[in-house]
């Protein structure tokens, strides 16, 4: 018989306020194995848990049941207190009766029965606790970045500082990102390459830094300090180790009129290409879709060409497996489509363009060289109109939009009509908006100055509709704070589109099992206290996947994020869970479908020889669980058929217990 | 296929060649309209206004005839049918609207919306298929360049009338692209005519038709369509001496299927 303790916590009037906590505790008292029961009004506070430790010791406790808070909150709290005096710390158990009880009933009669049912249930349970001890894990002194963005970037920079090594894993065939495509930076306007391309050095420089460029995670297997992740090195058919990036092969290939990705679209590139001057590592890349010679055996110009024989048109997709301790999610952003929003007639005229494109079209390295044209006829536009929050800040019903407010538009379009009026005073620039949000250093002044100093136009209001009429565009819009319709002939529309998660961060949160919000963004450990960390141990965040953010920002995440991995990395050995699953042997059948279930791999099927009743022996195939990699999720105890499987901690007894009290 | 035909009084008198050509290609695609008998006009303008209960109530009576004989209600007319799936939507969704209307009306059995309500245009498209339609097509319209002209009735509110895409529609150009036609896409194609501010304004309809067809000539279109009779008379009246032609979608139909 255990000798169990009750403590009802009071949470100020959290608890109290609606629950009778001395009845509770009265209550309580008196079942079966409590031999001391109190409450008392902050029970997470020092002196609160001084009360369960004198306790513990006054009363030979076994077991503590303490009625409080969710066990996400302070279960730890008081396992870390109950071993401080020697008992085992799984022999706590938690009643929440806060947020199952005090929180959501109003009641005070029924919140207090319920309480009451809550404690019983938890006092069943530790009647059939056992002690348990965690094992330990060592951890792999090696992180993975996926993304090599200006997130990517920095936080794979200060781990490796740090003295650890870091790989990183970019989809494209060079680092550098979206931040790379932009032309000058808010508040203070310098040149997003000329502090970029450093970084981008810097990272294929430092010893501990490994990138694999044009490459994707495929696969990830495993658990916090031990993940063994398998790398896709998508071919790109030149030798990565050979070519100079001399860029002869791109000037020589004949076929000219491909997409330029990097200038989204508004410029052409060759089949076989570097994205841009600075890109790291500076090696060409041939597009399978429009090479000839893998399209049709014919050309081999690039191969010719080649000085060093860098070409191999036979080369292959090659899988690198690696073992790593953390892994970083960096997989950034794209800006939406914006198809759903046709009134602004993107589809319908090449003069409407996307905030990022007009970016490209001011660029000193862009498809113009630096001089504004318009895209149709390569003119000079004289009035430009801006629209901000297209498809952010959306109804969530409406199915088009985002609901959320992409953060750095207000600031980009800002500095967008600045620049223009800057380099083409000339120019008429309008930019309609539902709200202007400038919080953070510098960035209101910012945005005066070009209301004030620079003369752009802020109206308050949405545009309708833009028709493109004899070279035109013909914007009909709403000025909300006049109360009037504006009809402005205009020459370009700029749309500034609300921005998304990447399209690879829902496949690889699966693969993570890593949570995500509705939105795909990347959801924290907790919004406040745990901004850089992933729910899943061993998986940190950096930059826009976990929602939007500007440069300062996101440099800040991703240092923020690196300190938390080699905080990590720093550990030569991890305390596991002791609440994993076991097998027995003895009732196993051998199905299977434990093994199917289970999402990380932990159990695998041996044969073993077993003596039978009647001296002879028997092989029989049983399932073997490897706690060092389960997490103790339990899906495969209520799979099993033959009841073979149970869980430490949550064991069947222990539930079937728990339901018994309650439903008594 | 059988359907319960909704003409609505325009199409009675000055829209007769929509309501003619509706039934005679319907006849040839093997669908079968049957005339709702008694049916009554649909009230012309969906109400706005919250506690405005009268002018639903005859359209209320035509989707009860057509949840009684167990029929979808099929509408021609853009205004008509604007008018009826609104109501049948306050009927379907809005306690407060049915309560009132029901307790009014005393039907056998109370409406709830049940009725279904299609506009031509979608039986078209997603009953008899506009892939059927281009094998029937006798007399392509090759070559000739059409603006599709939406109007606001048949698109919004988007969420209601479930039509098609509100901003980037492409019902009628996939209609026209069946008929062998070249769709001729213009930013206006979706705003409005001017609609019956034409009764207390003439400036208003000539300003807004008037943009819809500069903006579809601009752009190339010789001819303009239009499901709608209310948006027939506003263009029509601007198109004067522009040399662009208006007519009916069924007027197109009947035209490639050579029954004009």
């Amino acid at each position: 018989m255990q000798r169990i303790g009750v403590f009802v916590c009071w949470c100020g009037s959290n608890i109290a306020g609606t629950v009778d906590v001395k009845k509770v505790a009265e209550t309580l008292g008196h079942e079966p194995g409590v031999v001391f029961s109190t409450d008392y009004q902050y029970m997470c506070s020092q002196s609160g848990q001084d009360l369960v430790k004198d306790s513990i010791r006054t009363y030979n406790l076994t077991g503590v049941v303490i009625c409080s808070c969710s066990p996400r909150m302070h279960e730890n709290t008081f396992r870390k207190a109950a071993a401080s005096v020697g008992l085992n710390p799984y022999m706590v158990e938690i009643a929440n009766i806060r947020e199952q009880v005090s929180w959501i009933h109003k009641d005070m009669e029924t919140a207090t029965e319920k309480a009451i049912i809550l404690g019983r249930a938890a006092i069943a349970k530790v009647h059939l606790n056992a002690p348990l001890i965690a094992g330990e894990t060592p951890v792999t002194k090696r992180a993975l970045v996926i993304g090599g963005g200006i997130a990517g970037i920095q936080t794979a920079l200060d781990i490796a500082e740090a003295g650890f090594e870091v790989d990183i894993v970019e989809k494209s065939p060079t680092i550098g990102g979206k931040m790379a495509q932009i032309d000058k930076t808010f508040p203070t306007l310098d040149c997003a390459a000329c502090i970029l391309t450093p970084k981008m050095v810097e990272a294929s420089q430092q010893e501990n830094i490994n990138i694999y460029a044009f490459s994707e995670v495929d696969e990830v297997k495993g658990f916090v300090g031990n993940f063994t992740v398998k790398i896709r090195r998508k071919a790109r058919y030149v030798k990565e180790e050979l070519c100079t990036g001399c860029g002869l092969c791109t000037e020589k290939c004949p076929q000219k009129k491909v997409p330029d990705e990097f200038n989204l679209g508004l410029s052409n590139r060759r089949a076989i290409y570097i994205p841009f001057a600075q890109a790291v590592p500076k090696v060409a890349t041939i597009d399978p879709n429009y090479c000839t010679m893998l399209k049709t055996g014919k050309c081999g110009v690039c191969s010719k060409v080649c000085g060093v024989k860098a070409i191999d048109y036979t080369q292959k997709d090659e899988i690198v497996e690696r073992k790593y301790g953390a892994i970083v999610v960096a997989t950034g952003f794209e800006p939406i489509k914006v198809d759903k929003f046709e009134e602004f007639a993107y589809a319908q005229s090449p003069d409407v363009v996307t905030s990022l494109e007009y970016e490209r079209l001011m660029n000193a390295a862009g498809p113009t060289g630096g001089t504004l044209l318009r895209p149709s006829d390569k003119t000079h536009p004289h009035t430009i109109v801006f629209v901000q929050c297209v498809g952010s800040r959306c109804d969530e019903k409406s199915e088009k939009g985002k609901p959320y407010c992409s953060k750095v538009c207000c600031m980009y379009t800002a500095k967008h009509a600045m620049l223009t009026r800057e380099k083409y005073p000339d120019t008429e620039v309008y930019v309609f908006y539902i709200d202007v949000r400038t919080p953070g250093k510098n960035f209101d002044e910012f945005y005066r100055r070009a209301v004030e100093h620079y003369g752009v136009h802020y109206v308050k209001g949405m545009v309708g509709k833009v028709t493109p009429e004899n070279g035109k565009l013909k914007v009909q819009a709403s000025d909300l704070l006049d109360n009037r319709q504006l009809h402005i002939d205009a020459d370009m529309v700029v749309l500034a589109a609300a921005i998304e998660p990447d399209k690879s961060a829902r496949p690889l949160a699966t693969m993570l099992t890593a949570s995500m919000d509705t939105n795909d963004f990347f959801t924290e450990a907790h919004p406040k206290l745990r901004p850089v960390e992933s729910p899943t141990a061993g998986v940190f965040l950096s930059g826009m996947c976990q929602g939007p953010k500007d440069i300062p920002e996101t440099v800040s995440q991703a240092s923020a994020c690196a300190a938390k991995v080699i905080g990590l990395l720093v550990k030569d050995k991890l305390v596991g869970n002791p609440c994993v699953a076991h097998s027995d042997e003895m009732m196993c059948n051998g199905c299977s479908q434990c093994q199917n279930v289970c999402p990380y791999g932990a159990i695998t099927y041996t044969e073993k020889e077993f003596r039978m009743p009647d001296r002879t022996t028997a092989v029989r195939r049983v399932a073997q669980v490897n706690p060092a990699v389960c997490q103790g999720c339990g899906a495969c105890t209520v799979t099993c058929p033959s009841g073979a499987m149970d869980l430490f901690g949550f064991s069947n007894n222990q539930i079937m217990a728990e339901v018994d009290a309650i439903c008594k | 296929m059988e359907f319960l035909y909704y003409p609505g009084c325009t199409l009675k008198n000055k829209a007769k060649d929509l309501d003619l050509y509706a039934r005679r290609t319907a006849e040839a695609l093997g669908v079968t309209l049957t005339e709702l008998p008694e049916w009554q006009c649909c009230g012309g303008v969906y109400p706005l206004g919250r506690d405005e209960i009268a002018t639903k109530l005859s359209s209320v009576r035509n989707l009860i005839a057509a949840r009684d004989a167990g029929r979808d209600l099929v509408t021609v007319c853009a205004a008509c049918h604007n008018v009826v799936k609104q109501v049948n939507h306050d009927m379907a969704t809005d306690d407060y609207i049915r309560t009132r209307v029901n307790n009014y009306l005393q039907p056998e059995t109370p409406y709830e919306g049940e009725t279904q309500v299609l506009h031509l245009l979608e039986v078209l498209r997603d009953k008899v298929g506009f892939d059927a339609i281009r094998e029937k097509v006798v007399k392509p319209l090759t070559g000739r360049k059409i603006g599709a002209y939406y109007g606001c009735l048949l698109l919004r509110p988007s969420k209601v009338l479930a039509f098609d895409d509100p901003e980037n529609p492409t019902i009628i150009e996939d209609f026209l692209r069946a008929l062998g036609a070249e769709p001729v896409i213009y930013a206006q194609r979706n705003e409005c005519c001017g609609a019956y501010a034409a009764i207390e304004n003439e400036n208003v309809p000539k300003k807004r038709a008037g943009a819809v067809l500069s903006n579809a000539k601009a752009n190339g279109a010789e001819e303009l369509v239009t499901a709608c009779p209310l948006c027939m008379y506003n263009l029509k009246k601007q198109a004067d001496g522009t040399g662009v032609k208006v007519t009916y979608f069924t007027e197109l139909l009947a035209e490639a299927l050579d029954i004009r």
